[in-house]
């Protein structure tokens, strides 16, 4: 039995969105900028991706550029925004949980000379809403505070954090990366506040390197990508057709089918944390229900390195990932659960499972059943 | 301009007898090398030399890497061979040679030829004069120096003429293949790949044993030692790379030994079971790359614990070595950045965090005995299920 519980790392492209690809890379192959009719077609694809985003998140066409997946789309959205901003101050905030996509380039700009706050966050992984209103001051340019945690599956409150920074400085700019929030709740940027979104297309069964930006109408953006001129400027090179077109119809699904798939996916997340937490040494870093996001779950093994439950359960054919990067002497302890303040003893036994709507319950019990059996045998052997 | 190049080797010039087995050895590892690259190469001895003709376009710098990663080969000379036709053609060749080889004349040269073809009109100190002449009447720019020279020209005077002014550094040792076979015991570490390049430097082909323990080592572990052992085997020519399941062995020790002698127990039986293999495979002695402290389990006193399993001998040639002198070997042979790759070895959760130094080797073999039901099952079970990895 193959069990695949790395969604949050990527997931299997949708047979829908396959057939779009195929077609966009077979049939109409044109460059969206041609002036010929297979141009025309191939353009077409790019609308038709661009007007169901938009009418997903309830926003304007224009306000949707295509980038090559999360990454692109955070670095565009901080350093883009800070470097056409700059005027406006010299404070960046930010949250100590972010991904590395976000956190890296907040380390860049730092080096650059900005001032950037990191936010803590509670046990839970959710941020200090106090903190953030003491924080955004006039010199505040941006604000970076992702909408789900990767790690946890911790929901920040995007529109509380977006009605804060507005009250506090209309002028300070809002990001919220929703790579692991997009598909599993509404994003509405207008509600939200926010000023940049930025989403991943192959978390949400669409291809890989494709993702796109929303950035709220007339915000100053220096793009970090120069070139033909496409899409507006904001990011030259021929668009990714194939993969744009892939993109929007792994969005429509996914909001077509938001509530039935949140139910199961939840469903399946609290039957697992149940059965996790009827074992003995583990502590599930992950809330049952609406808490937290619907597709992940964080648990601990006592005295289990998470590499080496990750290969035994990898032995059963179940797909997890490990909670932190470990090396082997020195290991890079995750600054989530860091963050978390998770005992210490914890920080390199934490692993992942995540879940699409594509996972069942057989597929959770198997996953308990092995861990029931593994555990014992793991757990024997510790350093000592 | 260069369709040729001479191999200079060093010591096996001095083997007596057996002069011509060495030699054989070289010219077929000069060949296996060659044979990697794109272009037809033919290597043959000849009165003392060895040469290898290209008979097809190629890449010189890509010629010169293949070659200089054959042991045995001290200098690898870009050569242009000629036809006698006589002393003015040959100084014309001369010139035309060091015009396009050195664009910037304001250099110093002698000319250094060699005669044996004895019947050549002028005999080799003529033709060092009379070729510096017409070198300096063709070039003003350059000066000869007979002491210190920046550029040595080399005139042969064999059955064809040889020109060659530049040699490139070889690797050196002895030509693998000149002195049997041994076992090396591989982790994904910085010291062992240097202990394989350094005995396989010697002439001597290698095998390697790697010990893996699922699931607490990933396959990725283990892709990163046949990575490893193909960066070796650039040099060593091919690898036969066991690889041991040892997660039994490893959680039966843990449940009947005391920990603080875990790594030294279980380094005995890996010393066990490499020789098990070496001895099939015809090998006459086992490679680690051992140094003295380096870790607990590397002390005198562990050393000698774990060697006192071992029939055959155990080379481990970065005994005395610091460790940065270990990495700097590991970087010039490219095992580095593949040694560092942070992905678990075995030894991570089964090592104690206090192991013991000193261990006594009467105590060792007393823990041991506790295994005696079980262990020699488990050692055939794992010699059984070992998988082969040809890497080249």
């Amino acid at each position: 039995m193959i069990v695949y519980f790395d969604n949050s790392a990527t997931t299997v492209v949708s047979e829908k969105v396959k057939d779009i690809v195929l077609k966009a890379m077979i049939e109409d192959y044109g460059n969206p900028s041609s002036m010929h009719l297979a141009g025309v077609k191939a353009e077409d694809y790019i609308k038709d991706a661009k007007k169901k985003i938009a009418s997903i998140m309830k926003v304007d066409e224009k306000e949707i550029y295509f980038t090559s997946g999360g990454t692109e789309g955070n670095n565009l959205a901080i350093i883009g925004s800070v470097m056409a901003n700059k005027r406006n101050g010299n404070k960046i905030i930010t949250s100590s949980i972010e991904h590395a996509s976000v956190s890296n380039p907040m380390k860049y700009l730092e080096d650059e000379g900005f001032e950037v706050v990191y936010l803590p966050v509670d046990k839970n992984g959710v941020i200090d809403l106090e903190a953030l209103k003491n924080e955004v001051d006039d010199d505040t340019i941006l604000v970076s505070i992702m909408g789900v945690n990767n790690e946890v599956g911790a929901i920040q409150p995007m529109e509380e954090i977006g009605a804060i920074v507005k009250e506090k400085n209309p002028k300070t700019l809002y990001h919220i990366d929703a790579i692991q929030a997009f598909g599993k709740m509404e994003i509405k940027p207008k509600k939200c506040k926010a000023d940049f979104v930025t989403v991943s297309g192959h978390k949400i069964h669409g291809p890989k390197g494709t993702g796109f930006i929303y950035i709220k109408n007339k915000t100053k953006v220096k793009p970090l990508i120069l070139g033909g001129g496409q899409q507006m400027g904001m990011r030259s090179g021929t668009e990714n057709v194939p993969g744009i077109a892939g993109l929007g119809e792994a969005a429509k699904e996914a909001y077509d089918n938001l509530n039935t798939n949140v139910e199961k996916m939840t469903a399946l997340k609290d039957r697992l944390i149940d059965g996790l937490e009827k074992m003995e040494g583990v502590t599930v870093n992950s809330k049952k229900g609406n808490e937290s996001a619907p597709h992940i779950v964080s648990a601990s093994f006592l005295n289990v390195r998470s590499e080496v439950m990750l290969h035994a359960l990898e032995d059963k054919g179940v797909y997890i990932s490990a909670g932190s990067a470990c090396s082997s002497n020195k290991p890079a302890i995750s600054r989530t659960l860091r963050a978390m303040k998770i005992d210490d003893n914890l920080l390199e036994s934490t692993v992942r499972f995540s879940f699409s709507a594509n996972n069942t319950e057989e597929e959770v019990d198997y996953c308990l059943e092995c861990i029931n059996e593994l555990l014992p045998v793991l757990k024997k052997y510790v350093r000592k | 301009m260069y369709k040729s190049f001479l191999i200079k080797y060093a010591e096996i010039g001095i083997k007596g007898k057996n002069r011509f087995l060495f030699e054989d050895a070289l010219v077929r590892q000069a060949k296996i090398a060659l044979g990697k690259i794109d272009g037809d190469f033919e290597v043959h001895k000849e009165s003392g030399r060895i040469y290898a003709n290209a008979q097809s376009d190629f890449d010189f710098d890509e010629a010169v890497d293949a070659l200089s990663h054959v042991f045995g080969i001290v200098g690898i000379c870009p050569l242009v061979q000629i036809e006698d036709n006589g002393f003015d053609d040959l100084a014309e060749q001369v010139i035309k040679y060091i015009d396009a080889e050195y664009p910037d004349k304001n250099k110093t040269f002698k000319v250094l030829a060699r005669r044996s073809r004895k019947n050549y009109p002028l005999d080799s100190m003529e033709i060092n004069v009379e070729m510096g002449a017409r070198i300096l009447d063709a070039f003003p720019d350059m000066k000869v120096d007979v002491h210190n020279p920046e550029i040595e020209i080399n005139i042969e005077i064999r059955n064809k003429i040889n020109i060659y002014s530049r040699i490139i550094p070889g690797p050196g040792g002895m030509p693998v293949g000149t002195a049997g076979k041994a076992t090396l015991l591989l982790s994904g570490g910085i010291d062992s790949p240097v202990a394989g390049y350094m005995i396989s430097k010697r002439g001597v082909q290698i095998d390697a044993v790697y010990f893996h323990a699922p699931p607490y080592t990933s396959e990725r572990a283990k892709q990163k030692v046949v990575d490893l052992a193909k960066k070796v085997s650039k040099y060593s020519g091919p690898i036969k790379l066991f690889v041991v399941n040892f997660t039994e062995i490893q959680m039966y020790i843990y449940d009947k030994c005391p920990h603080e002698q875990l790594t030294i127990i279980m380094r005995r039986y890996m010393m066990k079971i490499a020789e098990h293999f070496a001895k099939q495979e015809g090998s006459l002695g086992l490679i680690t790359g051992e140094s003295i402290g380096q870790v607990a389990s590397q002390t005198t006193q562990s050393l000698a614990a774990t060697n006192e399993v071992c029939t055959l001998p155990v080379y481990r040639p970065v005994i005395a070595f610091d460790k940065q002198d270990i990495v700097d070997i590991a970087l010039k042979i490219d095992t580095y950045e593949t040694s560092i790759l942070p992905y678990e070895d075995c030894c991570t959760t089964f090592v104690a965090k206090h192991p013991v130094t000193k261990p006594n080797i009467n105590i060792i073999k007393k823990s041991e005995t506790r295994l005696s039901e079980e262990i020699d099952r488990m050692i055939e079970d794992a010699i059984n299920t070992v998988e082969i990895i040809e890497v080249e």
